[in-house]
């Protein structure tokens, strides 16, 4: 979903409150709770950490927004801005490499007409370059939400990204 | 009055007699096996985990889900982990009751009636000779005709000890573990063996850390266990974040209570309180497992209090990471399951002395692990027949790029790596003429040429060849692989996950990459050659951890086993690289800040 934006900011810190706590309600056993592990609950939530977030999380764990900053700062999974509704990920690991992922890499980047990894200008589609998807056996390797795909190639990429722009279009995705 | 020569109580054959815990899962689980296996109705298994995902085994399942319990119930239906055989993925794996046990390989949805209609209708004809075999178990008449599972090279090659349940039993499920006797280890040392005894098996063993650096396993712990401390902790290292590597993640999907197994047999071994599985965030099929494995560990009395019925208590958590490639370094890790950013630490002190919360700490990777259970179900002595002198037991090597069968496949220590190449993987892809190069160990390892394909797979062989062994990663390459762009890719790699602690690695790394990224596009520069040494060197001397240290592997290697291709990538007497013809690559710009 795309998130927060249209909701006003006192219900974004009631959800971002609500992820936090998640971490101690939800599990039989309540686990060690961290800095990083609140970063993680609130991404899993929202797909991207707002500012409040960082100021929650800093208060929900006793610690500084310096602290909270550096941490969500350092892990490359963290994001800063809302993605689109659906994240697509592209593997350009060594294996993948070889299996020709660069091509398949721009064939995805040109159907959703973006030459990084940003969103598709409607918003849809966030692309991200994976450093290994743990499929390499099936390389190239694409991913849609952690959803892995394998042996792609630049022709079978762009219709995964047509039928996922059709699926998103359609209404029925998430 | 017992006489003084009377043979000394075998209290494990008494406890086993007394109805312990231990022997009630065992008869139910022994029970829920029979079920299915000698019940009426087939035992459908899809394997399933990253690779079989990406192999399209999801909608194979979904295809058989409407002869299951929720449709017509006339099969049993289970996902199971990966068998290893990757190419032959989606695989279907069926056990007829009383009859044989049958593999179908490369099922689509669409094959999927006529497969079940073979085993529900009739049994005459197989519609599907060619992507079918048979167990050799028993062979019938029904299966006489298939091909025999147990001839595929690949399966003839691997000693299987820590893949023996892959792709037999639901990780989803405890008491499938436990039919194959899963947990037997941990019951007879925690009922019959001292905390000693049990580190004494695994320093015979010469099991050595399969995490990278192949220390002894044994000595490791013999650092821990002495400590008094109230609380010690022992972690299991899943970052798993070398390209090109798995089987970490392989043992969690597909047999994730051998490693509970093994990481409370770690903790009774050095009289620890805590175990972490400590797993990278977004790989969802792992996760999933191992915290339903720990759950079901606790229901039935295997974690938490007076495990089994002895007065050992150990509790067990997973904890997530952020990405980060040097969370999997082992301080890093202690500083991301602290919640922080994985950075090294400063080493004295060392772990075992002040570790994760400042307390004594042991850091395993998961095969090390996973190794213990059968150790201690056996003998350390046991254990050590299998493989070389210097590295006991078996690898498990995770097969890609241009090879006929990538899969993730456990030799035997001291099996070459053509062995491996040619009998297991099948030799070079189809449509590729020969095999010219090998990325081994990870980003941080190298590169070898044919002419080391005869190393054996051993710890000490592999790093004198030039490459590691590492987590076991074999990329292969053909014929037309460029090694400066495949250098370039790993040393991106490199670059674009440095913590940023010490200056050598971080700037070391981008220097290195410029000087690459100039050399693909025809653009090096005189002093590019000896730029790229010292500052590899520097990495060497100058960097904090191994990330920086090992930096300057990939080059040094590629510059021994291929420094024709490299001199002349170097004097621009080739095309420029990469598939655009400009010698670009498309690579993330972020930057740790
Ligand atoms: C940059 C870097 C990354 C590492 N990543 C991993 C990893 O992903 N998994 C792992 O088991 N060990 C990794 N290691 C090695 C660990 O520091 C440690 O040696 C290992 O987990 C110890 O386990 P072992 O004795 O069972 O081999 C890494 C080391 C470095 C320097
Ligand atoms: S060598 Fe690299 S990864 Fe290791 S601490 Fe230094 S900067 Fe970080
Ligand atoms: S290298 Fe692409 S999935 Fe591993």
């Amino acid at each position: 979903m795309t998130t927060s934006q249209q909701q006003s900011r006192p219900e974004l810190r009631e959800r971002i409150r609500g992820a936090l706590e998640s971490q101690r309600t939800d599990k039989e056993r309540v686990p060690s709770i961290t800095v990083l592990s609140s970063l993680l609950a609130v991404q899993d939530d929202l797909h991207y950490i707002p500012d409040e977030a960082i100021e929650e999380t800093a208060i929900f764990c006793n610690a500084t927004i310096n602290d909270v900053w550096s941490v969500a700062s350092f892990y490359t999974n963290f994001r800063f801005t809302p993605p689109g509704m659906t994240t697509v990920d592209v593997c350009w690991g060594p294996t993948c490499h070889l299996m020709g992922a660069q091509k398949v890499l721009d064939a995805v980047q040109d159907e959703l007409g973006v030459d990084s990894e940003e969103t598709s200008a409607d918003g849809k589609i966030t692309l991200r370059y994976s450093t290994c998807l743990g499929a390499c056996a099936q390389a190239p390797v694409i991913a849609r939400d952690h959803v892995l795909k394998g042996r792609a190639n630049p022709d079978s990429a762009r219709q995964y990204i047509s039928d996922l722009q059709q699926e998103l279009e359609n209404g029925i995705a998430h | 009055m017992v006489s003084r020569t009377e043979a000394p109580v075998d209290t494990y054959a008494v406890a086993m007699s007394q109805q312990t815990q231990y022997a009630l899962l065992r008869a139910r689980a022994r029970q829920r096996w029979d079920d299915l296996t000698e019940g009426d109705k087939p035992w459908v298994r899809v394997g399933f985990g990253a690779s079989g995902q990406a192999a399209g085994a999801q909608a194979v399942f979904d295809a058989l889900k409407p002869y299951g319990p929720e449709g017509t119930d006339q099969i049993n239906l289970s996902m199971v982990g990966a068998h290893g055989l990757m190419y032959l993925e989606p695989l279907v794996d069926i056990i007829v009751p009383r009859a044989n046990r049958v593999f179908h390989a490369n099922v689509t949805p669409e094959m999927v009636p006529d497969i079940m209609s073979h085993y529900i209708d009739g049994r005459d004809q197989h519609p599907l000779h060619a992507s079918a075999y048979a167990y050799s178990g028993h062979v019938d008449d029904y299966t006489s005709h298939l091909s025999d599972w147990d001839q595929l090279p690949p399966n003839q090659l691997q000693k299987k000890i820590l893949t023996e349940n892959f792709g037999n039993i639901d990780p989803h499920d405890i008491f499938q573990y436990i039919a194959q006797d899963g947990y037997s280890a941990l019951n007879k040392a925690v009922l019959s063996m001292t905390p000693d005894e049990v580190l004494e098996e695994v320093k015979t063993s010469g099991l050595r850390g399969r995490g990278g650096a192949a220390f002894p396993t044994g000595l490791k712990w013999s650092f821990l266990a002495p400590s008094n401390a109230l609380v010690k902790y022992v972690l299991c290292n899943c970052e798993e974040g070398d390209p090109g590597a798995f089987n970490d993640k392989g043992i969690l999907e597909s047999d994730p209570h051998r490693l509970i197994e093994g990481l409370i047999l770690n903790g009774y071994a050095t009289n620890s309180t805590h175990g972490v599985v400590f797993i990278r965030q977004g790989h969802d099929i792992p996760i999933e497992a191992t915290r339903r494995a720990i759950d079901e560990a606790y229901q039935n009395g295997i974690l938490g209090e007076n495990i089994l019925g002895s007065d050992f208590s150990f509790e067990m958590e997973v904890s997530l990471t952020g990405d980060s490639y040097v969370a999997g370094e082992e301080t890093a890790m202690i500083e991301a399951i602290e919640g922080k950013r994985s950075t090294p630490r400063y080493k004295p002190p060392f772990p075992a002395q002040a570790g994760l919360f400042q307390k004594p700490t042991n850091i395993n990777n998961v095969k090390t692990i996973a190794y213990v259970p059968s150790i201690v179900a056996t003998s350390g002595d046991e254990f050590k027949k299998v493989g070389t002198e210097s590295s006991s037991g078996t690898a498990l090597v995770c097969l890609t790029g241009h090879i006929k069968r990538p899969g993730m496949y456990e030799v035997e220590m001291g099996v070459t790596i053509r062995q491996v190449l040619d009998d297991i993987g099948g030799g070079v892809a189809d449509g590729s003429e020969r095999i010219k190069v090998l990325q081994t160990g990870g980003p941080l390892g190298g590169v070898m040429g044919e002419e080391a394909f005869d190393t054996e797979i051993d710890f000490d062989a592999m790093a004198q060849s030039g490459a590691i062994l590492g987590s076991g990663g074999i990329i292969v390459g053909d014929e037309t692989t460029d090694v400066v762009d495949l250098i370039r890719n790993l040393v991106a790699f490199n670059q674009f996950e440095s913590c940023g602690k010490c200056f050598p690695c971080r700037l070391g790394n981008t220097h290195m990459l410029d000087v690459l990224d100039r050399m693909c596009k025809n653009e090096a520069k005189p002093g590019d050659m000896q730029l790229l040494e010292t500052v590899g060197n520097n990495m060497k001397i100058g960097s904090l951890c191994g990330h920086g240290q090992l930096g300057y592997n990939p080059i040094s290697s590629a510059i021994t086993y291929f420094g024709e291709e490299f001199e002349k990538r170097f004097n621009g007497e080739m095309e420029k690289s990469g598939p655009f013809g400009d010698g670009s690559m498309i690579l993330p710009s972020r930057t740790r800040p």
